[in-house]
């Protein structure tokens, strides 16, 4: 198991350098130079990151006290394995979408970028900080942080319709958290006095069921982020966004954000021992398996690409939180692999919408009949993206949902098993016909002429890069498979 | 020299309005550096005192060398000193802010303006010094008196604000000192020391005199600060004045006047005969809860942007009421590093409101469409102050909110924990609605008509001038300052301030 806690500011360096690069962005005078920074910085959190990724491999922890903001209660920073894995992903997708932002924002001549590039600086800082926090008052901070920093991303074109999905994301994502995270980690810490995660959990034995029980479903929809049904409805609206927003922040970083709270607060708050003596990690996935089946029956309905993505993320993000509220092995293994496959896989299907918006500027599913006859990179990239979301062979999401699927039967809960079993039909039914379609139709059907028009390499080479990856991942899953190993050791106790 | 600067706070103040209101005849241009001067000696003794007391205890002052508790004393310990602070910090701070809208507001009057200015602050430091109960009612009327006339110096509907204001208050008044009059009757004493060692005799804890007094005192505090639902002269008092008087008053009347609350309750009537002999304290929180929920309501209601932040005013006076009489420990202390955090928090959103008024000479909500563009940096520093006021970690609102909250809940008072809850939410929404107005509209719109995408707003950026931006900035910073050093605050000065009793 662990066997040695290091001690290093490298956990604050990574969560510090997008924030320190935020006035050198706001002072640039140059587009070039801007973005030059914001690469900059990009890489320098990853290779931060990359650099603590050999300790946390060899068994150890590294831990980093800011100062006791409260007595006895730090602003703390701790790597683990699985904080690692996430930190890993996110801050390896803002290198890829800085350079997709590059072409995407340019090509459509959007303003204000400087605003838009120090917010999505700021929002990285939030979620590596949500990723590395040793506490739950560390996570509400970084949490609330990354709530705020998102607010003029998702409302960046400042028209009605951004204004009222604006107010629909702060609705739920902030009002969630005020209302029902802020009191239930008060009452924690007024009964327990400490809200420091243990890799048991710390809540053992001072809680009735049924104060035990509301505390579960405040923190599990608290964190409105893991859009967990009925806190679903600001991501559909978040779409309004920038795709590079959509792509990063709502397939990645925010909605991860919170399926990463879910999970940690299940693991290392509560405690595998205590949810499993009381039943009740049985209810959270009830909740999640609600959510994953309607949110795929909605996503058959939608016509816009992106709030298809949209209810197919708010989906897939319930097989994380499924997965680990299971808590068998390989459950928990599948649930936590999730948050990488389905980062890749879904990141590339937003990148295509993108870019099919940039070259041709539709939105929709029905305008993208023939699409495949002019850009067929782009929709070669969206036909692995969508066979890694539904789990299917060669791509990396195959592997998350093998675990799930060994996970409910390890569990003995068939139903749960049943419920991927359906949503992967389901999501193969609303994402195939869409690839079927743009390649495969006459010529008076086709919308598009057969002269292959891509869209600029900016926006092009990120996709390919990202599909590669969910392809490469079926076959090399490691470190994260390594990673997503030890943190169940640590959960479970093996 | 260093061992009389708790009667220098007082004096210095005193005989320098008297020279301003000399000076205004004489050499008007020194009235401002005479005042700064005045108040930059006030903060740097308020400072010195307080390093004094966290490394050598409390200090006592005895005036004339007349010893308690026949002469008056002033006590400066660990709950006074840092409220000598943040009095003397807001005042200067909101000196040099306003010193552009005092040029404007009262051009010909600023001699009398800045000698009311010195005397409010006079009567604020003397109230929070002083170890006399019936002195700290002379203070209060000083600091009333001057309250009154700078608010009268206002926009045209001040006057009559003021003079509600002065009716209600002088009412305030009189029944404190009315409660002060029964104590005296009842112990022979004005000095609070003494009188709590009177109270806590069994004769006089059982007095129905004393429980009259201490009714009566703590109705007059009630008036005085605007708990609900005597707070009808707070929001026109505050709203109607010039924003340089305004952005003084608001921060510092309530919250000194809930810091001598705390004093008298804690230091007069002691901890056992209030929350154990008298058994209103929990009553007394349920008014709190109806204040922070009736303060929110009624913000959401208003259109214009100081009348808003007035009955945020009203519904943090809740929290402030409510947590010190949930009786125990975290409750108090959240109260006490309320005080603090809040007159921070207010100072920054009046100054913010402020500079905006200052350049649009309007504060309704319709006149802030794209204030956002136009004043980038008041912007931000409002917006630092709204989220302080919802409380977002890691700004100071988050964290006195946090033992407030803690106090609820080990009180097992569950209606306090969830008003307070609710008034963060609501702060939420009003200020979101703001932020949407100023960050989504521009001036000319006169609807919402833009075409989807990439407008660009032609309008130029004009900021406050350079005297206002700064202080304010400085305020807006010293919002998270003080949210990251909670830990120092609580363990050093805030622990020490409250009766070991209290658990």
């Amino acid at each position: 198991m662990i066997t040695q806690t290091i001690f290093t500011s490298r956990p604050l360096i990574a969560v510090l350098v997008s924030l320190l690069v935020i006035p050198v962005l706001l002072s640039c005078r140059s587009k070039n130079i801007r973005e030059s920074w914001t690469f900059a910085a990009a890489a320098l959190k990853f290779l931060i990151v990359v650099s603590m990724l050999p300790m946390i491999l060899g068994g150890n922890e590294i831990r980093f006290t800011l100062f006791d903001v409260l007595p006895g209660l730090p602003i703390a920073f701790k790597v683990d394995s699985f904080g690692m894995l996430f930190a890993l992903v996110s801050s390896f997708l803002w290198i890829i979408t800085s350079a997709y932002s590059i072409g995407y924002m340019r090509t459509l001549n959007e303003h204000s970028q400087t605003r838009y590039y120090c917010y999505f600086a700021l929002s990285l800082s939030a979620t590596v900080g949500v990723a590395f926090s040793a506490n739950l008052l560390t996570m509400y901070l970084f949490y609330e942080m990354l709530s705020l920093a998102t607010y003029p991303l998702v409302t960046h074109h400042q028209d009605a319709e951004a204004k009222s999905s604006g107010r629909t994301y702060l609705f739920y994502i902030l009002g969630a958290s005020i209302a029902l995270v802020l009191p239930a980690m008060l009452y924690i810490f007024a009964k327990t006095g400490t809200l420091e995660f243990a890799s048991q959990g710390f809540m053992t034995g001072a809680f009735s069921k049924q104060t035990l029980l509301i505390l579960v479903l405040m923190l599990v929809f608290g964190f409105a982020k893991a859009g967990i049904m009925p806190f679903h409805s600001w991501l559909p609206a978040a779409m309004v966004a920038p795709t590079p927003v959509s792509a990063l922040l709502h397939a990645v970083a925010v909605v991860k954000v919170g399926a990463f709270c879910v999970a940690r607060v299940i693991t290392g708050v509560f405690g595998s021992d205590l949810l499993l003596s009381f039943n009740l990690n049985t209810v959270i996935c009830t909740i999640a398996s609600i959510t994953i089946i309607t949110a795929s029956l909605i996503a058959l309905s939608q016509d816009g690409l992106k709030r298809r993505l949209a209810f197919s993320t708010i989906g897939q993000l319930s097989y994380i939180v499924l997965g680990v509220a299971l808590l068998s092995p390989h459950g928990l293994t599948g649930g936590i692999l999730h948050i990488v496959m389905h980062a890749f896989g879904k990141i590339t299907l937003f990148f295509c919408a993108g870019a099919i918006y940039v070259a041709t500027g539709a939105k929709n599913v029905s305008e993208l009949v023939g699409i495949g006859r002019r850009m067929p990179f782009t929709m070669v990239a969206f036909l692995i993206g969508a066979l890694s979301v539904i789990g299917l062979p060669p791509c990396g999401g195959f592997i998350s949902k093998w675990y799930l699927v060994l996970g409910t039967i390890e569990a003995g809960q068939p139903v749960f098993l049943a419920v991927l079993l359906i949503s992967s039909l389901l999501n193969a039914a609303y994402f195939l016909p869409i690839v079927y379609k743009a390649f495969f139709c006459t010529d008076e059907e086709a919308l598009f002429k057969k002269k292959v028009d891509e869209a600029p390499m900016w926006c092009l080479v990120p996709l390919c890069i990202t599909a590669s990856i969910s392809v490469i991942l079926f076959f090399l899953p490691q470190p994260f498979l390594r990673l997503a190993e030890m943190t169940v050791q640590s959960i479970i106790g093996g | 020299m260093v061992q009389h600067l708790p009667a220098l706070l007082v004096v210095v103040p005193l005989l320098t309005a008297l020279s301003v209101s000399a000076l205004s005849w004489l050499a008007p241009r020194l009235c401002l550096p005479l005042t700064f001067g005045c108040l930059g000696f006030s903060l740097a003794s308020s400072v010195g005192i307080l390093m004094e007391v966290i490394a050598s205890g409390p200090v006592v002052y005895t005036m004339g060398g007349w010893s308690s508790p026949i002469g008056i004393v002033y006590v400066i310990d660990y709950l006074s000193a840092p409220i000598l602070v943040v009095v003397t910090a807001v005042a200067l701070i909101n000196l040099v802010a306003s010193s552009k809208q005092i040029d404007r507001d009262f051009s010909d009057k600023k001699g009398t303006f800045y000698t009311l200015y010195i005397l409010f602050v006079t009567g604020m430091v003397g109230i929070v010094a002083t170890g006399d109960a019936f002195n700290l009612y002379v203070l209060l009327e000083i600091a009333a008196l001057t309250g009154y006339s700078l608010i009268g110096l206002g926009q045209p509907r001040a006057p009559l604000s003021s003079l509600n204001y002065l009716f209600i208050g002088t009412i305030g008044a009189s029944f404190y000192l009315l409660g002060v009059g029964y104590l005296y009757i009842a112990t022979g004493s004005l000095n609070m020391a003494d009188l709590a060692r009177f109270i806590a005799m069994p004769e006089h804890s059982s007095s129905t005199m004393v429980m009259f007094a201490f009714i009566i005192c703590m109705t007059g505090l009630f008036t005085k600060m605007g708990l609900f639902p005597l707070h009808g002269w707070l929001p026109n008092a505050y709203s109607h004045a010039s924003p340089a008087s305004s952005a003084l008053l608001a921060p510092l009347t309530t919250k000194v006047m809930i810091y001598a609350m705390i004093r008298v309750c804690l230091y007069v009537f002691t901890p056992a005969y209030v929350f154990g002999t008298l058994q209103i304290s929990n009553a007394i929180v349920w008014i709190a809860v109806a204040a922070i929920v009736v303060g929110s309501l009624l913000a959401l209601t208003q259109k214009s942007l100081f009348k808003m932040l007035t009955y945020i005013v009203i519904a943090e006076v809740g929290y402030m009421v409510g947590g010190f009489f949930l009786g125990n420990r975290m409750g108090i202390t959240g109260s006490a590093l309320h005080i603090i955090n809040d007159a921070a928090m207010t100072l920054c959103l009046f100054l913010a409101a402020g500079a905006i008024t200052y350049r649009t000479k309007s504060d309704s909500f319709s006149d802030l469409k794209g204030i956002f563009k136009r004043m980038p940096f008041t912007m931000t520093a409002f917006t630092i102050g709204a989220l302080a006021v919802i409380g977002i970690p890691p700004t100071c609102g988050f964290f006195s909110k946090w033992y407030l909250i803690i106090g609820g809940i080990n009180a097992g008072h569950y209606g306090f924990a969830a008003a307070l809850i609710f008034s963060s939410l609501v702060n939420a929404v009003l200020f979101f609605r703001i932020f949407e107005i100023a960050y989504f509209q521009s001036p000319g719109d006169s609807k919402d008509h833009h075409h989807h995408g990439h407008h660009r707003h032609k309008d130029k950026m004009v900021e406050a001038p350079l005297s206002m931006l700064i202080p304010l900035m400085i305020t807006a910073l010293s919002l998270i300052v003080l949210g990251i050093y909670t830990g120092d605050i609580v363990t050093h000065v805030i622990q020490a301030a409250i009766p070991g009793v209290i658990s």
